[in-house]
């Protein structure tokens, strides 16, 4: 069951990859997809819900693109 | 299943976008400024004074009070103000062409007096916003527009180590250099600015942290290059560490 996940304001995201640098789980990628800055944004590829919402994404973040979120009951 | 947001913006940022180039550590060092303000509850009665650098609108991305400093003289202004309204949280964002350069005056006086305002310097051994000129940090051997074959000791000097100078004086509370290129960096350095803050609110004297910083657009280095090179090259020039701490542990 889903424990945690992120989002990703594309549009103020400028594609640092420094997200994906710090992600230990390795589920962080860049979109196919491009903002209206022209850049490819971060996106988050968890098909396997691995993310435990460690924060390490939002800690380097430098444009303050990423919401983690983790669920209320933790789950077993 | 329900689900709540443990890590957001912090209410003291203004969510304008940051005008900094993709990956530069300006950003991360915003937010935990901001992260700081949040948790000790002062962001009503917080003014920034920002310098010129990279980081001069820095007063538009803080939903604090603010205003911009001539380049070097922000903690001339922030010692105005906090005079005049010793009430109020004054801190000052600086560069290193800001604070140890055409500033260094000011940085040492401010310090001296033991101003109860609070400094965050970034380290990132060059002039950012003017395209890439020497700073008195710049690392021996360093390539910069101004000194294109490196910097070298005979013409330009060495590297000025801001905090080394400091600790020196008797007006310091709290003086640490720390760097933000892991989630365990980051966590550290909010530590020592929250610290730099309490040094102040707390009535003890002056604080500043010292944060090297990546400058990938003029270092000419894609963001996880320029923290590589950060870790083998600047921390081995700028010792990492707390220099003065008279605020102690948090209760
Ligand atoms: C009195 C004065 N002299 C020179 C300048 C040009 N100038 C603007 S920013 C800057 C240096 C910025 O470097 P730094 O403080 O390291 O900030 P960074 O951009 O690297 O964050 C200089 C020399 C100026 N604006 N005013
Ligand atoms: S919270 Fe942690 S695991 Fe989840 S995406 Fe961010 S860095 Fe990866
Ligand atoms: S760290 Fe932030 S700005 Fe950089 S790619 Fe990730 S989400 Fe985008
Ligand atoms: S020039 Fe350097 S310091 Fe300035 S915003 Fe760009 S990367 Fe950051
Ligand atoms: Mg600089």
């Amino acid at each position: 069951m889903r424990r945690a996940y992120i989002e990703i304001d594309v549009e103020r995201c400028k594609g640092c990859g420094l997200c994906i640098n710090a992600c230990p789980q390795r589920i962080i990628r860049f979109s196919d997809k491009f903002n209206s800055k022209g850049y490819h944004p971060a996106e988050q590829y968890d098909p396997d819900e691995k993310c435990p919402g460690c924060g390490f994404c939002y800690m380097m973040c430098p444009d303050t693109c990423i919401t983690v979120f983790k669920a209320v009951q933790p789950v077993r | 299943m329900e689900f709540t947001a443990v890590y957001k913006m912090p209410d003291s940022l203004s969510k304008k976008p940051f005008t900094y180039c993709p990956g530069c550590h300006h950003g991360i060092v915003h937010r935990l400024v901001a992260e700081v303000i949040d948790e000790l509850g002062i962001r009503e009665k917080t003014i920034i004074v920002a310098p010129v650098g990279c980081s001069v609108f820095a007063y538009e991305f803080f939903n604090t009070d603010g205003t911009v400093a001539p380049h070097g003289r922000a903690t001339a202004v922030a010692t105005g103000m906090k005079r005049a309204r010793p009430d109020l949280v004054v801190f000052t964002y600086q560069g290193d062409g800001d604070l140890a350069a055409i500033g260094t005056a000011e940085t040492i006086h401010t310090a001296n007096r033991g101003e109860r305002v609070t400094t965050i310097f970034i380290n990132n051994a060059i002039y950012g916003m003017t395209g890439g000129q020497m700073a008195p940090t710049t690392l021996l051997g360093m390539k910069t527009t101004t000194s294109p074959y490196g910097r070298s000791p005979e013409r330009e000097g060495y590297p000025v180590h801001m905090c080394e100078i400091l600790k020196e004086l008797k007006g310091v509370a709290f003086l640490a250099r720390t760097k933000v290129t892991t989630p365990k960096d980051v966590l550290t350095t909010k530590k020592y600015i929250k610290k730099a803050f309490l040094a102040q609110t707390k009535d003890i004297g002056y604080g500043l942290v010292e944060v090297l910083s990546t400058c990938p657009t003029n270092w000419g280095m894609p963001p996880i290059k320029a923290m590589q090179w950060l870790e083998q090259n600047m921390v081995v020039e700028y010792p990492l560490g707390v220099f003065v701490d008279k605020v102690g542990e948090e209760k």
